[in-house]
């Protein structure tokens, strides 16, 4: 069980988009995490455009850190400590996003954003995809 | 410089917006994907949230003649459906069902040094590396 926190994700939800229109508003770029991260990875199309985005992935990383300054409290999560699974998962998450062109915020948040068809279908997939794959592991094997 | 520094606290931002929002734990992911179990509806809250202040940033963001620090806003323009942006959304929604994480949460979970999200993290840099390399992809990838 986990709690259901709607004003602390629509606040959570708002801030990611706030960063979202002001990248577009000073880069000019759309903040999709799998486009910046896989850029990130040789070889580079274009060596001046690393820098922001290796800076846009620290700050991302940098993030609990802050957050623990601030606030004094570690995010709470709860993570899968079966390995292969975790393996599988983020080969399939990475693959899927790179050749799908985008992931949760390329395409479920900039994209819906900028009400694009290709993003659109991108995003009812995925979620469909993910809503049957929790379904059959949770509910079929029962895991 | 400039925009280096800028692209840092866009990061953050970014990262603190997952973390308060619930998103770096992935329980709470699964939960939301998990309609006839433990349901928690969080996330639509959080992509509500964010796709509500994007579209309306974005509106008046790109009636600009430029970006502040860019030449040029680059937006994707493609609108034709293939098999290989369902195929790669199917696939990543498989993966995102499996663990509970997508590429923005799992780096900033990295820090917390959770041993699955240790081994997701590597196996999702080297995913996404295979996919760079998977014929006709970088062709479309430098088109965003």
């Amino acid at each position: 069980m986990t709690e259901f926190t709607p004003l602390l994700s629509l606040i959570g939800g708002a801030l990611i988009g706030v960063s979202a229109v002001l990248l577009m508003a000073f880069h000019g770029r759309i903040a999709g995490v799998s486009g910046i991260a896989s850029r990130i990875l040789p070889p580079w199309e274009s060596k001046d455009e690393i820098g922001w985005r290796v800076s846009f992935l620290v700050g991302i990383l940098a993030a609990p850190l802050v957050f623990r300054m601030i606030s004094g409290q570690t995010p709470v999560q709860s993570v899968s400590n079966n390995i292969p699974l975790m393996i599988a998962a983020g080969l399939l998450v990475g693959f899927g996003a790179v050749f799908g062109n985008g992931c949760t915020s390329g395409h479920g948040v900039c994209g819906m954003a900028r009400l694009s068809r290709r993003s659109i279908i991108a995003t009812a997939t995925f979620m469909g995809a993910a809503f049957v794959t929790v379904f059959i592991v949770r509910h079929v094997m029962g895991l | 410089m400039t925009k280096i520094g800028v692209a840092f606290f866009l990061g953050l931002l970014f990262g603190l917006g997952l973390i308060i929002s619930g998103m770096s734990n992935p329980a709470k992911v699964l939960n939301f994907l998990d309609l006839f179990g433990t349901w928690d509806p969080s996330l639509a809250f959080v992509m509500g949230g964010a796709v509500i202040v994007t579209y309306l940033g974005y509106a008046s963001v790109l009636k600009r003649e430029a970006p502040l620090l860019a030449k040029s806003f680059l937006t994707p323009t493609r609108t034709d459906l293939d098999a290989r942006l369902i195929t790669g959304a199917a696939l990543f929604g498989i993966g995102w069902g499996l663990g509970g994480f997508c590429p923005g949460p799992a780096f900033t979970a990295l820090p917390l040094a959770a041993t699955g999200t240790l081994y997701f993290v590597p196996a999702m840099l080297a995913g996404m590396w295979v996919g760079r390399f998977t014929p006709n992809l970088t062709q479309q990838a430098s088109s965003l």
